[in-house]
């Protein structure tokens, strides 16, 4: 037995010539793709933005001067910037995550369902992040 | 990875089958587990998130002083404490599944994953000890 593949096998130098998996340039552009990635890059976008949370937090359980430095932030431009980007990432992040529990349950697989639940996401995010910041102006966030 | 029994020497046979060492665990020793928090964690933040939502509302241009006692209530507190709870996992297992997608180089990769789980738990710790601090009016 141990002889017979011994001779069988190619040698260790022979280069086998085994087909590639594609990567993803080779692919035709999806919808899906996209906003996969999207999904991932919301996320890590999140995951810096914690950041923010904990120091809002963290100047709430410090005192008035600390607060005051948060809110001076979350009222300039970029500051304002910044959370509008964490709102719509969120909200994005969320919705895309309730598409892959769709998905995890074994719902959505056809070209068309998955297509629109994508686009719902994509249009839910933006539509989600509008409405929240609408009633935040409209209760006095824009002070 | 090295707990890997597949390469036995005669003397230390083992009992177990080929399939029974690697059921439930996979290439990353672990299973499914991170797997299925993901999705708990992802489920929860999903419940929390129209009660974190208004809560964040309530303080919007508020002073410290209105946003202190808010935070202090209980119902406030303990939510805002299970969706950091649930936050600082499941972004503690999203990076990781990102890190180990691109960093190839093994010691970049370990250390990376370890600088992951100090970021998760800092942020998890400090968030808590803010509202445990606002609660306990300290």
């Amino acid at each position: 037995m141990l002889g017979r593949n011994k001779h069988q096998k190619p040698p260790m130098t022979a280069r086998i010539e085994r087909p590639l998996s594609p990567h993803i340039q080779t692919y035709r552009w999806t919808l899906t793709m996209a906003l996969s990635i999207v999904h991932r890059a919301t996320g890590i976008a999140l995951y810096v933005g914690t950041l923010l949370l904990v120091w809002w937090l963290v100047a709430a359980a410090s005192g008035p001067a600390a607060y005051a430095h948060v809110q001076a932030f979350s009222s300039s431009i970029i500051g304002r910037l910044i959370v509008f980007g964490y709102t719509w990432a969120l909200m994005h992040h969320m919705l895309s995550g309730i598409r892959h529990f769709v998905w995890d349950l074994g719902y959505g697989f056809k070209a068309n369902e998955r297509e629109a639940l994508t686009w719902g996401a994509l249009i839910g995010g933006i539509a989600l992040t509008v409405l929240i910041w609408i009633i935040a102006y409209a209760n006095g966030g824009g002070r | 990875m090295s707990f890997d029994e597949s390469h036995g020497s005669p003397r230390r046979p083992s009992m177990r089958t080929p399939l029974g060492r690697v059921r439930n665990l996979g290439a990353a020793h672990s299973g499914t587990s991170d797997f299925w928090r993901q999705r708990i964690t992802g489920v929860a933040m999903t419940l929390l998130m129209i009660p974190a939502l208004v809560i964040i509302m309530m303080l919007l241009g508020r002073n410290q002083v209105y946003a202190a006692q808010t935070l202090s209530s209980i119902p406030v507190a303990v939510i805002l404490l299970l969706f950091i709870f649930a936050s600082a996992w499941h972004m503690k297992i999203g990076m990781q599944v990102v890190i180990e997608d691109y960093v190839h180089n093994e010691k970049l990769k370990l250390t990376a994953i370890m600088l992951n789980n100090f970021f998760s738990v800092a942020v998890a710790l400090a968030s808590t000890y803010a509202i445990l601090k606002l609660s306990s009016g300290v």
